[in-house]
């Protein structure tokens, strides 16, 4: 018999903000939510008006747990973004919201499951990715994890000195590198698909996050390079 | 509990009437699925009803194209949060299909089933009496594998995660037996106008 999960409300408080790309905040929240969480999983956020007037967004968890009772997410300003707007331009240290989760069993990793980690991410679909790869860097060191990671520009993405210290310091990671509106940029195309599966070998996990194109186009291209279409795990958002 | 400083956009009136609880409006058709498309070729399509393990009617894709059609034209609503106004379906209503089959629903549950394994649960009660399609046709096209087709489940008055993409076939079950994301949380029923996301809800 398979327990039930129930995701209840829980208060959380935030206990730090600041910028991490022009458009990207990265809020750590202190949370019950904080314990016991996956890499690659997301939580619900609500917020809640004077007059009781609530809206919702979910929002992937950026950290691995680290037993210090709270999280991290990094969530991005959008245009005329409801509950991104208020992150982005209203919330401070102290602010509370509420949060359940964490949600999305299937677009997960821990070391048991295994590897090597092929992962492909799109503009702030590295989020759940950066989780797994934070998670890999506590515990898991031995298994090869490969990244790559579009985004518009190099300013624009999300942890990009940690992630460049990680494949420098540590022969089993690689970090393959698109940057869709730069003078010579690229999307992610085949030559970057194999420089990354040249690294790792055949992948015992992949997981992809974007905007649907991204992750229409690196599945496609993932699976004419052999990859068993099994093995892929998605998420998207947007159109 | 009132969070500082959020105030939130509201949607005009008209619009909010039609949105359920925690939901947002969107122009987008977003895509949300748990693996790549799964390759459905239409000339070795087949589409099976089953009681248990047992196939008591299954049809061929011209088979299926020569049934009865129905249209659907209304709203619809992600787990996600995003609803999406005014789309315009079209396929073989669950009646139909029955009817072809020549039988009644046999118990009073089942899982959809679809070619990338994924299942999920529905009442049968919410399938019958033009409640639900197996669409093959979205805005007058056919579905785009992106969105399920060449056929889907279609019960627009549940979260879309209800609407299985891929479909291959619904199966009866003697109880309501959880699917891929029931297992993982997500509610039994998931009316969205109740706001059934998750177990609990």
């Amino acid at each position: 018999m398979i327990e039930p999960i129930v995701f209840r409300w829980h208060q959380a408080e935030i206990t730090a903000i600041a910028p991490v790309t022009p458009h990207v905040k990265s809020v750590r929240l202190r949370c019950a939510l904080a314990q016991t969480y996956r890499a690659g999983q997301h939580v619900d956020v609500r917020l809640t008006a004077e007059d009781g007037y609530q809206a919702q967004r979910s929002y992937s968890i950026a950290s691995a747990q680290d037993g210090s009772g709270t999280f991290e997410l990094m969530i991005e300003a959008l245009p005329d973004g409801e509950v991104s707007g208020w992150f982005s331009q209203c919330a401070d240290v102290g602010d509370r919201v509420e949060m359940r989760g964490p949600i999305g069993g299937s677009f997960s990793w821990d070391g048991p499951d295994g590897g090597p980690l092929l992962l492909g991410g799109g503009g702030s679909g590295v989020v759940p990715l950066l989780a797994m790869l934070r998670r890999r860097a506590q515990h898991w060191r031995a298994i090869p994890a490969a990244l790559i990671y579009s985004a518009r520009t190099h300013a624009e993405m999300i942890a990009l000195a940690e992630l460049e210290q990680l494949a420098a310091t540590d022969p089993q990671v690689s970090l393959h590198l698109a940057a869709t509106r730069e003078p010579g940029g690229k999307r992610i195309d085949a030559a970057l698909v194999a420089g990354a599966l040249t690294r790792i070998g055949a992948p015992g996990k992949v997981f992809l996050c974007g905007s649907n194109r991204f992750v229409a186009a690196a599945s496609d291209l993932i699976m004419a390079a052999g990859v068993a279409p099994g093995l892929i795990r998605t998420e998207r958002f947007g159109a | 509990m009132v969070t500082r400083g959020f105030v939130g956009r509201r949607q005009p009136s008209e619009t909010g009437a039609r949105l359920p609880p925690g939901q947002y409006l969107t122009d987008d058709f977003p895509i949300l699925q748990i693996g790549p498309n799964p390759i459905v070729d239409r000339a070795t399509w087949r589409f099976t009803i089953r009681e248990g393990s047992r196939p008591i009617k299954a049809w061929s894709w011209d088979e299926f194209e020569a049934l009865p059609r129905t249209t659907w034209h209304g709203d619809i609503h992600c787990v996600t949060k995003w609803s999406k106004f005014d789309t315009t379906w079209e396929g073989v209503s669950f009646d139909d299909l029955l009817a072809d089959a020549g039988i009644a629903a046999p118990t009073g549950f089942l899982l959809a089933e679809s070619y990338d394994d994924y299942t999920t649960n529905v009442p049968v009660a919410d399938l019958v009496g033009g409640r639900a399609l197996v669409a093959t046709r979205y805005a007058g096209e056919p579905i785009h594998p992106d969105h399920g087709g060449p056929a889907r489940l279609f019960v627009p008055h549940l979260y879309f995660w209800k609407s299985a993409k891929w479909l291959k076939g619904l199966r009866f079950t003697q109880t309501d037996t959880a699917g891929f994301w029931e297992l993982r949380g997500y509610h039994m029923y998931g009316d969205p106008w109740r706001e059934q996301r998750y177990i609990g809800d």
